[in-house]
């Protein structure tokens, strides 16, 4: 990695090549409303890349933008330049390949109207895997990699929706996991998950991070502080910085409003 | 007690304007939502004692089912055999569903899942538009439209047969199962599709994969009611079929419809006699096969609704 060169990302040229998102001048509008504003970024191989800041901060609108999910979104417009593993995301023919590289998981679990493991088997289904025993060992692998393979194990044939909505949060890490994606975003993946549970799905992140970079949007600053390598911070579609955060939490900032707001001294 | 408290608990008694206006909307929906039932009962009590007069005297279920001779004006002879009425109606609206349901459920997919904004409001307000045709008007375009078209593209004699009868009434059904199925489309919450996408699944994949098992129950629901819809539609087989007594051999043979049958010769029965009394019999049957179509879709409907309570948003 670069060593503490250029935190912003931008125009690095080093670390444009290294890393593997980068973002230049992303701006993104719903309307008239500008959600996030000129924003310059790049995301690390194996890093977990904290992103905090208060809500309307344009943290899931970033998100969005990264796996071009604002085509489902009306009135949402996105300008700049994204590129992946130095691929321009615009300019890919195949959107589908593209997304199927990244995974999500969204701040409230969206168990799909499918079995346990029909939730897992999708994505490999969709990438052309047919065997029965290949599909079970993915499922039971990406089961297993989101703390759920025990509790599920006999009831792989119910319905998703019936789990607990922790237990369907991991679901949906599974599920993510299923496509073996490069890269993780993670929208706030803990505001319907006990305390336990949490910290059992940060200890698999952090194993993750040897194989995918990871984005994690959170609001809860602490768990930045755990698991992140760099934190974001955004205030009203503005970046205001991006740092190391091990620095940002000993108090070196660059913007007064970020130390501000991991001393929850905002509004 | 303070007297203020006193005089406040008097009113424990008292009944005033709002609970006389709640007593009497109570009773106003409870008879509103109850005479439904009543009409029902009403309406098949009616039909059943002219109709089961004649099933336990005169009918004799093996030439009702049975025989193709529909003969009841007959002064020496009068017959009362429903097999080409049956055969007729089913024929009808078999094909009318081979028609109207490739169709909707393709519009639907077309509105709910694909079409955006400004196309997707006009579309549905056309389908809503369609559906509100009365259907003595799409009778008047089997009647002279399609017979010749029918006439001209096929080279037959008469163009007023089950092809005619059946893609009139297609075309009939279809807005209102395009609606319905569409809604069904519209109850599936986007958090679904939005996760489906997120994986990589194309459009088609995620219709196919998510959202249609997803509608399943409401489609089905939506191909019934149009099933029930065609059953009982009356002008436009009347217009369209031909209206003669006939097992058909093909598409090009005109057929009779039992719903036609009794709209036709009602007018000229006298009441209580075998005649009037014979097409209250085919009223029964057709009132026990809609009956039996709606309330599946109303099962499955409701088999839907369980679901998703279950299930969050
Ligand atoms: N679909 C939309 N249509 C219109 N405006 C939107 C839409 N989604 C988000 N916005 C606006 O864009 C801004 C950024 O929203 P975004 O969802 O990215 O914030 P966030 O940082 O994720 O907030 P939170 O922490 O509450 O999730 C907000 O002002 C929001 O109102
Ligand atoms: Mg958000």
């Amino acid at each position: 990695m670069v060593a503490g060169g250029a935190p912003n990302g931008g125009g690095a040229s080093a670390e444009a090549l290294s890393a593997k998102v980068v973002v230049q001048n992303l701006t993104i509008r719903y309307g008239n409303h500008v959600a996030l504003r000129g924003l310059d970024l790049s995301i690390r191989r194996n890093e977990i890349l904290g992103v905090i800041g208060p809500a309307g901060s344009g943290k899931t609108s970033f998100l969005r933008a990264l796996n071009r999910m604002d085509e489902f979104i009306p009135g949402m417009e996105v300008e700049g330049r994204i590129t992946f593993d130095g691929r321009d995301i615009r300019r890919v023919r195949n959107v589908y390949a593209l997304r199927s590289r990244i995974g999500v998981v969204f701040p409230l679990p969206v168990g799909l109207p499918l079995t346990v493991y029909e939730n897992v088997a999708l994505a490999p289904r969709l990438r052309g895997v047919r065997k029965g025993s290949e599909l079970d060992e993915i499922v039971e692998r990406c089961l297993r990699r989101a703390a759920l393979w025990e509790e599920v194990k006999d009831r792989l044939d119910s319905l998703g929706s019936l789990l607990s909505g922790g237990q369907q949060q991991r679901l949906t890490i599974a599920r993510a996991l299923s496509q073996e994606p490069d890269l993780l975003l993670l929208d706030e993946f803990s505001i319907a998950v006990d305390p336990v549970t949490t910290m059992r799905i940060e200890d698999v992140l952090k194993d993750l991070k040897n194989e995918m970079s990871i984005v994690l949007v959170t609001n809860l600053v602490q768990q930045a502080r755990r698991l992140a390598d760099r934190t974001a911070f955004f205030l009203t579609g503005e970046h205001v910085e991006t740092s190391d955060t091990a620095r940002i939490f000993s108090g070196i900032v660059k913007d007064p409003r970020t130390h501000d707001y991991i001393e929850g001294r905002f509004g | 007690m303070n007297p203020q408290a006193l005089a406040r608990s008097r009113d424990f008694d008292h009944r005033g304007r709002a609970w006389y206006a709640d007593r009497a909307v109570t009773v106003f929906v409870f008879i509103g939502g109850t005479s439904a039932i009543l009409f029902i009962g009403g309406i098949f009590a009616f039909i059943a004692r002219e109709g089961l007069g004649f099933v336990f005297t005169e009918f004799d279920a093996g030439e009702f089912f049975g025989s193709i001779a529909w003969r009841p004006t007959s002064a020496l002879d009068a017959t009362y055999g429903a097999l080409a009425l049956i055969v007729g109606t089913a024929s009808i609206t078999g094909l009318a569903m081979v028609v109207s349901i490739p169709f909707s459920l393709a519009a639907a997919v077309f509105i709910g899942e694909f079409a955006r904004g400004r196309v997707r409001e006009t579309l549905k307000v056309l389908v809503e538009l369609l559906a509100a045709i009365p259907s003595v008007v799409w009778g008047f375009i089997g009647f002279s439209i399609m017979n010749s078209l029918i006439i001209d593209i096929f080279d037959v004699p008469i163009g007023l047969n089950v092809l005619n009868a059946g893609i009139i009434l297609g075309l009939m059904a279809a807005p209102i199962m395009t609606t319905i199925a569409e809604d069904a489309l519209k109850a599936v919450p986007d958090g679904y599709r939005e996760a489906a996408e997120a994986l990589g699944a194309t459009r088609w994949q995620v219709i196919r994969k998510v959202v249609i098992p997803a509608a399943k129950n409401g489609l089905v629901a939506a191909v019934l009611l149009g099933v029930g819809r065609g059953f009982g539609e009356t002008m436009v087989v009347l217009m369209a079929s031909g209206h003669s007594i006939n097992l058909p051999d093909s598409v090009f043979d005109s057929v009779r419809a039992l719903t036609a049958t009794i709209a036709a010769e009602l007018g000229e029965t006298a009441v209580g006699s075998d005649h009037f009394r014979a097409l209250f019999t085919l009223g029964i049957l057709l009132f026990l096969v809609t009956f039996a179509i709606n309330l599946a879709a109303d099962i499955i409907m409701r088999g839907i609704r369980r679901k998703g309570e279950r299930g969050r948003p």
